[in-house]
């Protein structure tokens, strides 16, 4: 065991190997076990949230936690590449300015207040219902309107098509709402 | 999309990137490829260096992708539709069509009857126009023999489009009767037409309006037309330097008429390649949430007689051909998804519950209405218009009005913010004690948060799987909406009046899992997908899709893509052949290159061995080859249609167009565009020039400028702003810098505003490189350091110099890097088809120095600029 | 592992995006390396470093690419090359570094062990690149690992992965050398008359993991023509040092009996 504690050094190991102490007897312990971080990680699909290219991405996570996001290989749109932004996913997705919690701003107010989630909720479907109602047209010259317009929705182009279609469903066919864009025109 | 959607039938790209790997020579045009779209820019560089393919690139700057293609050229920011008018003119004058695809595929041959007058004959007007609507009326656009049914439509009106919707489809009008001349001699047929119309869009008007070198024009049109034939093909690339301009979807109408023209469409290598920015904004077209279009781009009713009860609405919005002609099928189905149990034949499925459009609800309208007071709310998810929307200074004004904001983000933007931070308030000219504005700030799951499908730039869905829990309060739009849903249903029970019933009769009966409550995705994928409705299986094509209720479809064209239980072919990983089968799921069932049809010649054999796509096998009776035939499979290359054939049936064996009424390739848009049949030449809204085709139309007739205080624009050309200006993106940062300017490792690579300028410019006004300066235009004024540089080229147009300047919009008051916001400098203005602004081929003024901060600033540097310049 | 990893990065499939710079950062942690706007055409990165491992350089410059067409009065061109660590045959830094911090991996790379790296600074001086260097707030010395973690498990580096052109390939040098030759002739063939691969082998570095294909002279890439290992200079430097002492006691001791 002391025989094993000594001939472990570097410079014993560079003298009975005649080497010069800049390879292989000098690895530390760290160097030589050297695995990738992402080692028996679990490998969630996705695909890149930046340009509508839609490169493959491979999501490397242990449980709820984070590993690494890189390109994938098996992708025929992307071969495994991504650019600068694709690369950037694992800064997008845990970097610290990202927004946890809910922030509430009164009229004329100076500054955010924090405010509990449900709370925040009931808030806005308040400020929606009154809003809708307080403008909203069943019918006019006896034609069915059944539309509000001064309740408006902005967004899409970022969100999956099961979310826009969600919106669409409540905001347009269940509340009337008309006045719908988001980044697409052309 | 339009553009694209009435010259060929569908708005979308045509093909995938990958497919330019079989292109024998790439024009890209208003679009920097290699910048915008990096990873997809790998096959043009597959092409160029494995291939030999020739790749050229025509824009205002030399970018990166000029610096790797073959040949660059540039051209006044705007003046893209003389410079493709050109290359029209050139494959006319020279009769370098592909001659049988043109004869057979295109409606080249068709007779426009007299009444119609070309712009070239009322100086930039065609014929129909209404001064006083300042709309056309595109009666005289339709070919001779055409019926038309005046009752049943309100297509004279087109306050209420926002040209999303069913693209070319008029069912007033039926198109397949028509009269032609294959000889294409007649002095009314559509080639005699565009011959006279393009006649004037010479070598020499190119250059001496593009601010091309001739001979560079020349050698343009050489190299691209030489790729065309039974044996060649090319592919045209285009983003937003088409797109964002009042004229854009003309300039995107030239492209599409040259590649039918050159027999490049639905061929490998060929095709349009539609290059969108986002993720899935293809996607959120698609399944919109815009406001004139319902899912599969249904028309959304329009108030009048047009929608007084389904009947009507599907009488005015189906054709008797063409696969529009099902339309009944899957409205229907979709009012199914929509409401459930609740829709029945009796009340016409839940159709009196959809709202009715009574005019322009777009993004522009609204906010405008906004700024005048007129809106209580807004709810923004994943938009920052404070930054990226046009005239971003008005629209942060109009924020301030709203009584309350909810926005959905993953970071604090700046339309969270701009009560407090925004330029306005921090420099004293509003102050946050007026701003009554209640605003929420609610956190939003990121992409590996949350599972669901993008939908691409070449249509194709992907699914991605979710990985981690969302942070904190942050949630999906899937859990925003739902839960909103609840809340507001349970108040829609008290209150029973009929503008709530569709809200009750809403179906929202997803599995909800986990402790957060979440609706499960997939299902809502089903629902997309549609299935029967009495026992839930799912379909595998629109073709299952019945008018009678049994069948429940939230969006037609997405049919297929959730064929059978556990079957998720969006999830699906496994490429089977060059284009990629196996791996997602492209729109419509599952074809990779549309038109494909027309791969193959009249008689069903491939044009070429070397170009073979699709092609029909007499043996197996059916449509076979390297893609799913975007075709009848089983309709024979000789199918002719009997009288009083319906729908697909109505539409030969040789005619790929399917969406289109007469199945044919449209070089002449008879419908569905507001300002004009063919693309003619407009200045942009702010120019240098007067308009050179015509002395009476300076610019787009039918464009809405929006001119108000704070709105306004410069004349044309402007003594105070004697500069053409350009606003783009770079590739390290992602549209207004939500996801890249709060990345340290994306940041650090732009971290600061510049804008670009010739050196001869910087010479002239004496300006040091990278010092600051002021850029000014009729609303706004911005700071940015001076880069200037070679690859910006001074032009010379009409004999005079004109400089370009290039500005990238990114940057704004949050983030880890901040800098003014480009789109400041921007008007509100309205592109006469889908309402989209123009942000290049502007004019602007240069001063040096950094931007005042004073409230005043505005009126004093236009000041400046007059004395200046004076 | 039995082999010799290397990169041949060719500039004339670079798109200038900076994929390399940012894939490099979020895998192996390094840090942003300043918010500072250069001016220096799109490279606001401006040199290797402790915090950056791979370097993107613009260059505009008055001449052709080639057989390019470009619609300017003037010739001219835009190019860019991904520059990194050499990865050196002999090489500077590892010689220099006196605590068997750096070392040579197996498969020939060269790597600073971050747990033994006392932050002397004797790499900085050594390396004729100027690549490695030490980390202000840390102390140590960093530079390019080529992600030998991940070559441990059979992948290919962060950058070389991530390409979107393929402009960095990554593979066996002998095979990358090879490749990097036949390009050039390729692009000899093709117009592009200054092609050339830079691979130093002449000089005591003795050729490098890390080689270039390049359009022009090294000069304009911050790539020294010929770089040589500072250690190089040694027995000629103890060799004056020993004649000047030899000198030094002779005339002492003159200086004694005169």
């Amino acid at each position: 065991m002391i025989k094993e504690f000594i001939t472990s050094w570097p410079v014993i190991k560079q003298i009975l190997n005649r080497a010069d102490g800049t390879g292989e007897e000098a690895w530390s312990e760290n160097t030589r076990h050297m695995r990738p971080k992402n080692d028996g990680a679990e490998v969630a699909h996705s695909v890149c949230p930046y340009c509508a290219v839609g490169c493959g991405q491979l999501v490397f996570h242990k449980g709820n936690n984070l590993i690494s996001i890189e390109g994938n290989p098996a992708s025929p749109l992307s071969r495994g590449r991504l650019c600068p932004k694709g690369a950037a996913s694992y800064e997008l997705t845990t970097h610290s300015k990202r927004l946890k919690k809910v922030r509430y701003r009164r009229p004329g107010g100076t500054d955010w207040e924090d405010v509990d989630l449900e709370k925040a909720m009931d808030m806005i479907a308040d400020r929606l219902w009154e809003s809708r109602n307080k403008n909203f047209a069943e019918e006019q010259d006896g034609q069915v309107l059944m539309q509000n317009k001064t309740v408006a929705h902005l967004g899409g182009a970022t969100l999956d098509n099961e979310e826009n279609y969600l919106i669409k469903k409540l905001f347009t066919a269940g509340l009337g709402m008309v006045c719908i864009s988001n980044q697409a025109r052309i | 999309m339009p553009g694209l959607g009435t010259t060929y039938g569908r708005g979308g790209a045509t093909t995938a990137p990958s497919d330019v790997v079989n292109s024998d020579v790439v024009l890209i045009m208003g679009s920097n490829m290699a910048e915008n779209h990096p990873v997809g820019f790998q096959w043009v560089m597959e092409a160029k260096e494995k291939h030999g393919t020739h790749i050229i690139h025509v824009d205002p700057r030399f970018s990166r992708t000029s610096a790797v293609a073959n040949t660059w050229v540039s051209l006044r920011a705007g003046s893209d539709i003389l410079f493709l008018g050109g290359l029209i003119n050139y494959v006319l004058q020279n009769n370098l069509d592909f001659r049988e695809y043109v004869l057979h595929y295109t409606n080249a041959s068709v007779i426009i009857p007299e009444g119609f007058k070309d712009a070239e004959e009322l100086d930039g007007l065609f014929s129909g126009w209404d001064p006083a609507t300042k709309q056309y009326d595109n009666t005289t656009w339709l070919y001779q023999g055409v019926k038309q049914d005046e009752s049943s439509s309100d297509r004279h009106d087109n306050s209420q489009s926002g040209g999303h919707s069913q693209h070319g489809v008029d069912s007033s009008v039926d198109l397949s009767t028509y009269e032609q001349d294959l000889t294409l001699q007649h002095p009314r047929c559509v080639w005699q037409l565009m011959k006279r119309h393009f006649a004037r869009y010479t070598p020499d008007m190119v250059a001496r309006y593009c601010g091309v070198t001739k001979d560079a024009f020349l050698n343009v049109a050489k190299i691209y037309t030489s790729a065309s034939g039974p044996d060649k093909t090319g592919a045209i690339c285009y983003a937003l330097g088409w797109t964002q301009h009042s004229s854009g979807v003309q300039m995107i109408r030239c492209a599409a008429m040259l590649q039918l023209l050159l027999g490049n469409m639905g061929r490998p290598g060929g095709g349009i390649l539609a290059l969108r920015g986002h993720a899935s904004i293809q996607g959120s077209t698609d399944i919109p949430t815009l406001f004139d279009s319902l899912p599969g781009y249904i028309s959304m009713p329009k108030f009048g007689y047009s929608s007084v009860d389904l009947a009507s609405f599907i009488k005015a919005n189906k054709p008797k051909t063409g696969f529009w002609n099902n339309i009944d099928k899957y409205i229907v189905s979709m009012l199914k998804a929509f409401y459930g149990e609740h829709a029945t034949a009796e009340n016409d499925y839940g159709f009196n519950w959809l709202p009715r459009l009574t005019g322009d609800h777009s993004h522009q309208a609204y906010f405008l209405d906004m700024m005048d007071g007129k809106m209580d709310g807004l709810f923004v998810m994943g938009q920052n218009p404070a930054v990226a929307a046009p005239n971003s200074g008005l629209e942060r004004r109009a924020l301030g009005k709203l009584k309350w904001l909810v926005v959905r983000e993953m970071v604090e933007t700046e339309t969270a913010t701009f009560w407090r931070d925004s330029p306005e308030v921090t420099s004293g000219e509003l102050k946050m004690a007026d701003i009554q504005t209640e605003v929420f700030l609610l956190p939003a799951a990121g992409h590996v948060e949350k599972d669901g499908t993008f939908t691409n730039t070449q249509r194709l869905l992907q699914w991605r799987e979710k990985a981690i829990d969302p942070p904190g309060d942050a949630r999906s739009e899937n859990w925003f909406i739902y839960h909103i849903w609840e809340r507001v249903v349970e108040k829609a029970k008290a209150d029973p009046r009929p503008r709530n019933q569709g809200l009750l009769a809403l179906q929202m009966n997803y599995t909800i899992t986990g402790p957060r409550r979440e609706p499960e995705a997939p299902e809502i994928l089903q629902e997309i997908n549609g299935y029967t409705t009495a026992d839930r299986k799912l379909l595998k094509t629109f073709g299952e899709l019945t008018a009678d209720g049994s069948t429940t479809c939230g969006c037609w064209i997405y049919t297929g893509v959730y064929p059978e239980a556990g079957r998720n072919r969006a999830n699906e990983r496994d490429p089977k052949d060059e284009y990629g089968h196996g791996w997602g799921w492209a729109w419509p069932a599952d074809r990779r290159v549309l038109y494909n049809r027309a791969s193959a010649k009249p008689d069903g054999t491939p044009w070429s061995e070397r170009k073979k796509l699709v092609w029909w096998d007499e043996a197996e009776k059916k449509w076979t080859g390297k893609d799913v035939p975007d075709f009848t499979a089983t309709k024979p290359p000789t199918y002719v249609p009997p009288p009083g054939a319906e729908g697909d049936a109505a539409l030969a064996g040789d005619k790929p167009y399917i969406l289109h009424a007469d199945g044919m390739g449209w070089l002449w848009v008879p419908v569905g565009l507001n300002d004009g049949p063919l693309p003619t030449h407009y200045e942009p809204l702010e120019s240098p020039i007067a308009n050179p085709m015509y002395a009476g139309q300076q610019a787009n007739p039918v464009g809405l400028r929006r001119t108000r205080p704070g709105n306004e624009y410069a004349t044309s050309p402007d003594t105070r702003f004697p500069y053409v200006l350009t606003t783009y993106r770079l590739t390290e940062h992602h549209t207004a810098g939500g996801m890249s300017r709060t990345l340290s490792h994306l940041a650090e690579l732009q971290p600061e505003i510049f804008c670009e300028i010739s050196m001869e410019l910087a010479d002239e006004l004496k300006i040091e490189h990278g010092e600051w300066v002021t850029l000014v235009t009729a609303r706004g004024a911005i700071e940015a350091h001076a880069l200037s540089t070679s690859r910006m080229k001074p032009l010379t147009i009409d004999g005079k110099r004109v400089h370009q300047i290039g500005v990238p919009f990114h940057w704004g008051y949050n983030g880890l890097v901040k800098g003014d916001i480009g789109n400041d400098l921007i008007a509100i203005s309205e592109e006469p088809n889908v309402r989209i602004m123009e942000t290049k081929g502007l004019l602007c003024n240069l001063l040096v120095g950094r931007r005042s901060t004073n409230v005043e600033r505005l009126k004093e540097y236009h000041s400046i600029a007059e004395g200046k310049t004076a | 592992m039995n082999k010799t990893s290397a990169f041949l990065t060719d500039a004339t499939i670079c798109i200038g995006c900076k994929a390399c710079e940012v894939a490099c950062k979020e895998w192996n942690e390094v840090p942003e390396d300043g918010l500072l706007w250069t001016g220096f055409s799109y490279d606001n990165t401006q040199a290797l470093g402790a915090s950056t491992w791979r370097h993107v350089m613009f260059l505009e410059q008055p001449a052709t690419a080639g057989p390019q067409q470009v619609d300017m009065e003037n010739p001219f061109r835009w190019i860019f090359l991904s520059d990194v660590c050499k990865h050196c045959v002999h090489s500077g830094c590892l010689e220099g570094c006196p605590t068997g911090a750096i070392v040579r991996t197996d498969v020939g790379s060269v790597l600073v062990q971050k747990d033994i790296c006392n932050g002397c600074g004797y790499c900085v001086v050594s390396c004729p690149f100027g690549v490695v260097d030490k980390r202000h707030d840390d102390g140590r010395a960093f530079k390019c690992t080529f992600c030998y973690d991940r070559q441990s498990a059979g992948m290919m580096p962060a950058c070389a992965k991530t390409c979107p052109t393929q402009s960095i390939k990554f593979g066996e040098r002998e095979d990358l050398r090879a490749e990097g030759i036949a390009r050039v002739q390729e692009l000899k063939a093709r117009g592009y008359a200054d092609a050339q691969l830079y691979n130093p082998e002449e000089t005591s570095v003795g050729g490098t993991h890390a080689m270039f294909v390049i359009l022009g002279k090294p000069d304009a890439y911050n790539l020294p023509p010929a770089p040589e290992v500072p250690t190089v200079y040694l027995k000629s430097a103890w060799t004056s040092a020993l004649l000047a002492a030899m000198v030094v006691i002779a005339v002492v001791c003159a200086a004694f009996l005169f």
